[in-house]
Order: C-alpha cells, then sequence, then structure tokens
C-alpha cells in the first residue's frame, strides 16, 4: 500500500482523507488508489535562469528575508563554499526536492512557488577583497530626516530572501539554508512578512497593506517596463541581469489611524481605500491629477499626499514595490507592533530609491504614521543561468 | 583535496567572480542527470555528496542509476585521498560494522542505488587534507568493463548515519 494510501485509511470513515496531499497525489477515498492530481502546493518556479527568481515573480504569500554576517576572518573562498552550498540547496528546495543530505522529502515536496533570492551587502564585497566593486549607493545610502532606524533590523553581508504561497515549505527551505550556512556565517535579524492568502482575490489585483490601502499600484505590468525596471542594462558585467533592492522595514502606527477619520486616509494618500481609486476620480491604475480642483478652487489632492510624492517622475525613478506585511505584536501593552517591509526592487537605487524616499522624508502626510525603524541595500546578483559555469 | 581542484578553486578565488552562476553544484535538480561521460558508460550519478571531515576518513553519497544493462562499480578514485573503498555496512552482532563489498555495488536498472549515511558508500580514508562544507571533490568510478564514470560531491554537514567515519574500531576489514 502506498504511503498516501495507508494515511487515507487511518484517518478512518472519513469521506475524505483530509491531509492526505502528498507530493501532489490526492487520495479522495480511502478504497481507491491515490492518483496524481495538480494541486497549487505542487507549483514550482524555476531557480535556474537569467535572472534570479523572487523578484518579477508574482508575489507569493509569505517571505522571510534572513541576513548572514560573514564569520569574522572569512575570506573568499568561504564565500565561494557558502554560495555553492546554499544555491545547491535552493536548486532543490525550489524543485520540491530535500537538500542533498536531508532526508525527509515530504518537507519539502509542496514548494507552494518557493523562491529563493540572494542579495549581497557591502561587506560581502570587501570580504571578496572587491570593496570598491560595491556600487556606492549600496554602500552608503543616504540618511534621511524621517529615519529611526534600529541596527537590528540594519545592514548585512548577504540576503536571503525566501518566499512561497505556504509557510511550511517556506519554514524548511530557511531553516536548511541557515543550517548550510551557519559554519560560515552568523544570522544577523530575521524578518518575516505576508501578504493576502493565495487565491483570495483574482490573481494580480494590488495586495492591500496593514492600513488598508492598496499598495503597489504603480508596479510596471509585467514586461519590457517591468525589466526596464529592475534589471540592471550596463554597470558592472558581473551585475547586468541582475537588481538593487532597498529592503526597508516600515513601521506603522495603526492604533491612530485606525482612529483617523475615513475622508482624511483618502486625502494622505490621495487614493480610495476601497477601490485604490484617485480621490480626483478614474480607476485604481489612472493617475492622481494634481491640477483638478473643486467647486471653490482647492485642488482635491493635497500636495503632500503620499502618491503625488512618491510617484516616479521621471522613468529611472520607477520601482518594483514588492512588499510584504508584517506584524509582530500586539505588545505587553495591547499595541500594534506592525508594518511593512518595503522591498523595493530597482536597476539603480541612486536614480530611483533615494531621490523618491528623499522627497517623502521632506514632506508626505502618511509620515504621522509610518517611520523607517529598519534599512538594508543589496546587490542581486544575475541568476544561475546554468551548470556549465562552475569554477 | 587534490592539489588539481585546489588549484581550481584558487584560481575561480583570485578571479573572485561576484555572480552566483560562480557556483551550484554538477547534479542540481534543473540539470540533466549525470555527466555525457557517465552516460555513455551506462551508468549516472545523481545528487553526489560528501560528509566534511578535518583529517582521516569520511564517505561519498549519492544515486546511482544504470541507463542500461546492469553495471558493477569495482572501484573508485577521488581527488581527496590515495585510498577509496566500497562499503557497505551489516548488521554484525547487533552493532553496525563497515567492511568493504564483496564483487563491489552491483547497479541494476530497474531500481537506483543509493548510497547512504548508514548503507553503502565510497570510503574516502588517509584525507590529504580537510573537507570543508561546500567543498567539492572529483571522484572517479571504475566499471566491470573498465570504463570510468567521473562525477564531482559535494562536501554537506550532516550529523545523520549509524557510523563515525572517524572511529577505526568499528572496521572490520
Amino acid at each position: 500500500m502506498t504511503a498516501v494510501g495507508r494515511r487515507a485509511v487511518l484517518v478512518g470513515g472519513a469521506v475524505v482523507a483530509g491531509g492526505g496531499i502528498v507530493g501532489g497525489a490526492v487520495a479522495l477515498r480511502p478504497d481507491r488508489p491515490a492518483v496524481p492530481v495538480p494541486t497549487a502546493g505542487g507549483e514550482t518556479v524555476a531557480f535556474h535562469g537569467p535572472h534570479q527568481a523572487g523578484i518579477t515573480t508574482p508575489a507569493q504569500a509569505h517571505a522571510v528575508f534572513t541576513a548572514l554576517d560573514l564569520r569574522p576572518g572569512s575570506g573568499p573562498g568561504d564565500v565561494r563554499r557558502l554560495l555553492r552550498m546554499l544555491t545547491d540547496d535552493a536548486g532543490r528546495l525550489t524543485a520540491g526536492r530535500p537538500p542533498l543530505e536531508a532526508s525527509d522529502p515530504e518537507l519539502p515536496a509542496l514548494p507552494s512557488r518557493l523562491t529563493v533570492t540572494f542579495g549581497f551587502g557591502p561587506g560581502l564585497f570587501d570580504v571578496l577583497g572587491r570593496g570598491g566593486e560595491c556600487p556606492a549607493v549600496l554602500r552608503d545610502l543616504p540618511a534621511f530626516a524621517t529615519d529611526r532606524l534600529d541596527p537590528r533590523w540594519s545592514g548585512g553581508d548577504l540576503l536571503l530572501q525566501v518566499c512561497s504561497d505556504d509557510p511550511l515549505p517556506l519554514s524548511y527551505a530557511l531553516r536548511r539554508l541557515v543550517r548550510s550556512a551557519r559554519s560560515i556565517a552568523t544570522v544577523r535579524w530575521t524578518q518575516r512578512g505576508f501578504g493576502p492568502a493565495r487565491g483570495s482575490e483574482p490573481a494580480g489585483t494590488t495586495p492591500r497593506n496593514l492600513m488598508g490601502q492598496r499598495d503597489g499600484t504603480a508596479n510596471p505590468p509585467a514586461g519590457p517596463e517591468l525589466d526596464d525596471t529592475v534589471w540592471v542594462r550596463d554597470g558592472p558585467g558581473w551585475l547586468r541581469g541582475g537588481s538593487m533592492l532597498v529592503l526597508r522595514r516600515v513601521r506603522m502606527e495603526l492604533d491612530t489611524w485606525d482612529d483617523f477619520g475615513r475622508e482624511g486616509k483618502h486625502m494622505a494618500v490621495a487614493r480610495r481605500l476601497d477601490t485604490g481609486a484617485p480621490v480626483t476620480g478614474g480607476g485604481e491604475f489612472d493617475d492622481v491629477d494634481p491640477r483638478m480642483v473643486d467647486g471653490r478652487g482647492i485642488p482635491i489632492a493635497i500636495g503632500g499626499a503620499h502618491v503625488l510624492r512618491a510617484t516616479a517622475r521621471d522613468p529611472g525613478e520607477r520601482m518594483l514595490r514588492r512588499g510584504y506585511s508584517y506584524d509582530d505584536g500586539p505588545t505587553t501593552d495591547g499595541l500594534p507592533d506592525a508594518g511593512l517591509l518595503f522591498a523595493a526592487y530597482q536597476a539603480d537605487a541612486a536614480r530611483a530609491f533615494v531621490p523618491v524616499q528623499k522627497r517623502l522624508a521632506e514632506s508626505d502626510v502618511m509620515n504621522q504614521w509610518i517611520t523607517h525603524v529598519g534599512s538594508s541595500t543589496w546587490a542581486i546578483p544575475p541568476g544561475c543561468e546554468s551548470l556549465t559555469k562552475l569554477p | 583535496m587534490s592539489s588539481i581542484l585546489r588549484r581550481g578553486l584558487l584560481a575561480a578565488a583570485a578571479v573572485a567572480t561576484l555572480a552566483l552562476s560562480a557556483c551550484g553544484s554538477p547534479d542540481a535538480p534543473a540539470a540533466p542527470a549525470g555527466t555525457p561521460a557517465s552516460a555513455a558508460a551506462g551508468l549516472t550519478v545523481t545528487d553526489a555528496w560528501v560528509k566534511p571531515a578535518d583529517s582521516g576518513m569520511t564517505a561519498v553519497f549519492g544515486t546511482l542509476t544504470a541507463t542500461g544493462a546492469p553495471v558493477t562499480v569495482v572501484s573508485a578514485t577521488t581527488s581527496a585521498s590515495p585510498r577509496t573503498e566500497l562499503h557497505e555496512v551489516v548488521m554484525n552482532g547487533g552493532a553496525m560494522t563497515m567492511r568493504p563489498k564483496e564483487g563491489g555495488f552491483v547497479v541494476d536498472p530497474a531500481a537506483a542505488h543509493e548510497l547512504t549515511p548508514g548503507g553503502d558508500h565510497v570510503m574516502v580514508m588517509d584525507l590529504a587534507s580537510p573537507i570543508r562544507p561546500g567543498d567539492q571533490v572529483r571522484v572517479t568510478f571504475t566499471l566491470a568493463g573498465g570504463e570510468t564514470v567521473e562525477f564531482t560531491a559535494l562536501a554537506k554537514d550532516t550529523t545523520g548515519g549509524e557510523e563515525t567515519y572517524s572511529d577505526h574500531a568499528g572496521m572490520n576489514g
């Protein structure tokens, strides 16, 4: 008898053997053999390709960002050994298979679009003896007046961004990746985030953040515009086909936000909560019209509205906002401890994140409720194109 | 690790490519299993890995698949040491004991032949230098017909398996 069949019997008289999904096979009835059924859990995203997965991949429901620090005394050979292990693990896990030395195939069997994305922090360039090749904006991201950065959520040498629609294979992937890494690197911080459950709204719907706003409306649709936005086209050859990630932990003052008037919430962003449409009219994907005035000649969208400040003013300012909500609360006093893991992918952070965040730090009505409390910057190398490029 | 492999890694480190493509394994799941050489010999080796060790002994594991007729692996050499044996683990007086496998590994095309901790494995003895996690070891199998099959094993840490490869006392032959 197959494992699936045995489990179905153990479930007893249940008409449907709940939890009988193993490796994409479902035992619908105990007396019938298991048959392969396509499930969302069995969906995979290829690890190998010209670009790393987990960037233009439609956002999975769950994400974890873990920053590693290379142990003191590490050299280029250690980085090489580390990446060799991690990319091998990632290739297997994202295909629904265990790491080489692991013996439990059930845990990774339903990857649910698992992706593992690697980012290089400034310290990794230094260990390689190539500190000068770290893009300046990533090494020295400008400080912004509204920053309240906590080292606990900032910096790092190597980023693991692991995403999946299912937190179980995600948790397994992270624990195995970190296990492979820990003889060479320590864990600096881990930040977990979530988006809407898969299928809760039609695919492609802009997700809501914890303030209730549709967040990511301005993201370019898949295609050439998205590619131009995120992938490095020029600059150092090793980064071409890669990207730059600025990851900010943005705390939200949800207690006061919840008590703020609904019209005020619309005005703070210049978009409506329900539809995401501009307060000046149109649909979600229309721009806010800053020149539109009401009957008394007063602009309908206020000048400090978030969207007006955040909108790209030239193509170079575009970013892919691939954010995830976090909720680490409530505190012992019953207050929220929540916000947004703002993950912005772009071809050049000096041209995109920096000028946009500068505008927002200067003036954004939303600054009353949001504070950047963590920051890290990552060079995202291109993907593992093929396995013929071994050292 | 052989001087050839070490030179290769050092050369690569000198180039110090920043690309992720500088890494990966020769038999990651996205790639076709085995190498052309091994396919020609009628044997593919996938998921090959080696347990890290500072000195003494360690072992190589993986999955052997005969692509046509049954294949027998009669011996192995590696880049990590001058001495390699094909071993099995048997119950002997209630204890797990390793010993050389008589006749080598016979791989039947009907089923993959797994080399695992606690089972058949390639014993690597008298390590020339430490094998650290993430290192690569080149392994060459010689088949009964004289053909050779070459593959790379990636060093991955584990505490699994019944045997301790540093313990000579458990050896029987």
